[in-house]
């Protein structure tokens, strides 16, 4: 029974990762291609049909450049960035849950590498871990553009992690569970946490540009400022991973936000489907559902960031603090009241 | 020794030395570049910094200086005029037009009104093509890169028209003494038309997508500011000294190529601040647009160049069957033309400010001196001054809405 369980979690983690890695892979194409769609361009279409191999050439391309060492006294550290970076954006989706229960070879697979009951602390712990990657790689790289570029990362990440702590601490209160399993489980059919926490919703989709780094607060690489901003030294794979680091934790913020927020798995008609078809059906039909939202918000990703400008550093922390911090605080108090009186406790 | 005549650098070490922070965080000195891809060219901000925020600033020109001034009064007249092309290349035929102008000038041609009207069409599509430039551009500092490239294409249209023009693109090095080099195609007058017709369109979304964006304004309203007394201190012209308030334009002001005939406004800004300058530019487009139209409503028949056969090289068949033509033909490429002794000035509106050529002759076959007054040249003076106690993305935008172009700065 535990080597089964053992195989069973080993074959789920290599696809999930796997996964990750094919979606990290092909926005880049997206990215290129979404951006093409907006300025009425082409966007890439050399490599394969349509550019679909473009990424693999991209790999190949970074790959084979020059290892370039800028003159500085922290190399393990420069080589421990974009690996930090790296690690910490894909460790987020073990607790993720991808789809409920398979019923397949007389077993119950459940679509989750591991439940653990503060999945809401994890992905937190891992997001501020994520941004050392950035600190100590810019740090590392001894330029002054680079620093400028970490330091600005690193104060916008923890600013914004305190609003979207916040934002969630509503959406806990509603569902009264930390584990993500309970939050998608919650969300049946069309009871989407959304509908019941539209503020908290806008204020975590925010504070998620922030997190992933992506305009309108990409400006920790902002290309006509900083040049490259924390990855200006960086060059071959290594700067190939920064960039992947970037886009699969776009992919895992997407994933967190579709399952936080947009019902996870869940679909309507849900239950007619179980009735029908099977709760195997329901199951399949609701991982498809579950990318379906992924890929909706990662095409939103990147419709904002082919939209608008960015912000100014000091309009950031304004934003930050000012404004996304008591409205976040003041949703606490409105969904503190709203179950206070759906409980019968107040009046 | 004054600490002013230090290097910046030495300065700043010095200044960083003496300031001593209560939290004991430093100064820092930035190179803002010369290669640095907000400088859009090559020329050096050596800054001061507290932070995110510009204490100090000094600029370094002259990373590609190629002495066109000197080369000039090497040159006969007639071959000036690419290096007038590699000033703000982002608007050559303005500036080809305003060396033919001075030179007319000074040889007292009068030109046909055709010649005159096809000039200001050619040059107000140059204005377009500068300020579509200089407006995206400020989106993608800003980090609006769509706008940018939306756009671009435009830009890429009016260049086909200078091809059908002159057959070149970027350095037209267009237009003789007298008028053109051949009268202008159907082909030229389809393809204006068809611009006309099809980029108003463009330019309102374009305006739609940053104008009243409210990241774009945060980012732009009182950011790099200078008053309409700095700025004519200074000696700016064109739409950076509009956007302060005042309305100058060489256009209306001394007109020139016929100008006085045709109606358009001047819109002038108020704060002289990026956003207001983005402004003004917009609006400049729009009346360029206006004064294209209603040339090519008036546009006279007539001959494509003045008769002027000292100066305006004759036709080919001419020159191998007509023994005259075949001297003007070799004087002109040998440059032996008369020349008074004279002195003029001249100016036009570029893309970018007043463009002036002010030009001594001493009766031989070069110039004695020009000197061409650049626009860049001087806004980049004030930069340092307009972003002092700004943010490093103030600066950035504020470069970018000055329209600094390193080769008029240059020159």
């Amino acid at each position: 029974m535990d080597t089964a369980i053992i195989i069973e979690k080993g074959i789920f983690i290599v696809v999930i990762f796997a996964i990750t890695m094919l979606f990290a892979m092909y926005e880049t194409l997206a990215e290129r291609k979404i951006a093409a769609w907006f300025q009425d361009r082409i966007g890439p279409d050399r490599a394969g049909k349509g550019g679909i191999l473009q990424p693999l050439a991209d790999g190949l391309k970074l790959f084979s450049k020059e290892e370039f060492f800028p003159n500085t006294p922290n190399r393990f550290l420069f080589i421990a960035g974009p690996a930090i970076s790296m690690s910490t954006a894909l460790i987020t989706s073990a607790v993720i849950p991808w789809g409920d229960t398979l019923h397949i070879f007389g077993r119950d697979v459940v679509l989750q590498a591991t439940d653990i009951d503060i999945a809401m602390l994890y992905i937190f712990g891992v997001l501020s871990v994520g941004v050392y990657g950035i600190m100590i790689g810019g740090w590392a790289s001894n330029n002054k553009f680079s620093l400028m570029g970490a330091m600005r990362a690193s104060s916008q990440m923890i600013s914004y992690e305190v609003a979207m702590g916040l934002a969630i601490i509503a959406l806990v209160m509603m569902t009264g569970s930390l584990s993500l399993r309970d939050i998608a489980a919650g969300q049946h059919g069309m009871s989407w946490n959304v509908f019941y926490q539209p503020v908290g919703f806008l204020i975590f989709l925010v504070c998620s540009f922030a997190e992933t780094n992506r305009t309108p607060f990409d400006l920790a690489e902002c290309e006509a400022e900083l040049i490259g901003g924390y990855h200006t030294e960086y060059s071959s794979m290594k700067m190939g991973f920064y960039l992947f680091a970037e886009y699969a934790s776009m992919f895992i913020s997407s994933t967190i936000l579709a399952v936080l927020y947009f019902g996870a798995y869940n679909f309507p008609g849900m239950d007619w489907v179980t009735e029908n078809w099977g709760a195997n059906a329901t199951t399949w039909i609701g991982v498809l559902v579950l990318f379906g939202k992924i890929c909706f918000f990662i095409f939103f990703y990147m419709w904002v960031r082919w939209t608008i400008p960015r912000f100014r550093y000091d309009q950031l922390m304004k934003l930050g603090w000012k404004m996304l911090i008591p409205l976040a605080i003041a949703n606490i108090v409105i969904t503190a009241l709203a179950i206070l009186w759906s409980d019968g406790k107040l009046f | 020794m004054s600490d002013l005549l230090l290097p910046p650098e030495l300065r700043y070490a010095k200044m960083i030395e003496q300031r001593q922070n209560e939290d004991g965080s430093e100064l820092a000195i930035l190179n803002l570049g010369p290669t640095h891809p907000a400088t859009h060219g090559i020329f050096q901000n050596i800054l001061l910094m507290d932070g995110e925020r510009i204490l100090d600033g000094e600029g370094t020109v002259g990373y590609i200086h190629r002495a066109f001034e000197k080369i000039a009064e090497n040159r006969p007249f007639y071959q000036i005029t690419p290096l007038t092309d590699r000033m703000n290349y982002c608007s050559s035929p303005i500036n080809n037009m305003g060396w033919w102008m001075t030179l007319e000038k000074a040889l007292d041609i009068e030109v046909p009104k055709r010649v005159q009207y096809l000039r200001v069409i050619i040059m107000e599509l140059a204005r377009i093509a500068d300020h579509i430039i200089c407006n995206s551009v400020l989106g993608v500092d800003t980090g609006a890169l769509t706008g940018f490239l939306y756009v671009f294409q435009y830009r890429e249209k009016i260049y086909e028209i200078y091809e059908e023009i002159c057959g070149a693109r970027l350095t037209t090095n267009m237009g003789r003494i007298g008028g053109f080099e051949r009268d202008w195609s159907p082909a030229a007058f389809k393809k204006i038309n068809d611009f006309l017709e099809e980029f108003p369109a463009i330019w309102t979304e374009f305006e739609n997508l940053l104008s009243r964006n409210r990241i774009f304004m945060d980012r732009t309203i009182n950011v790099g500011p200078i008053s309409a007394e700095k700025a004519m201190s200074y000696g700016f012209t064109g739409p950076n000294l509009r956007a302060a308030g005042i309305d100058y334009d060489v256009r209306v002001m001394k007109p020139y190529s016929s100008y006085e005939d045709f109606e358009f406004d001047v819109p002038v800004g108020q704060s002289g601040d990026t956003y207001d300058r983005f402004c003004v530019r917009n609006a400049e487009v729009w009346e360029s647009l206006k004064i294209i139209k209603q040339a090519l409503e008036k546009l006279p028949e007539g001959p494509f160049h003045a008769n002027v056969p000292d100066y305006y090289l004759p036709p080919k068949e001419d020159v191998y069957n007509n023994m005259e033509a075949l001297i003007y033909h070799f004087k002109i490429v040998m440059g032996e033309v008369p020349v008074p002794k004279t002195e003029v000035y001249h100016a036009v509106e570029g893309g970018n400010g007043e463009l002036g050529f002010y030009l001594i002759t001493d009766g031989s076959r070069t110039p004695y001196r020009l000197h061409f007054r650049r626009p860049c040249f001087i806004y980049y003076q004030a930069f340092n001054d307009m972003v002092k106690g700004q943010m490093l993305s103030d600066a950035i935008a504020t470069l970018s809405s000055l329209n600094v172009i390193a080769g008029e700065l240059d020159a």
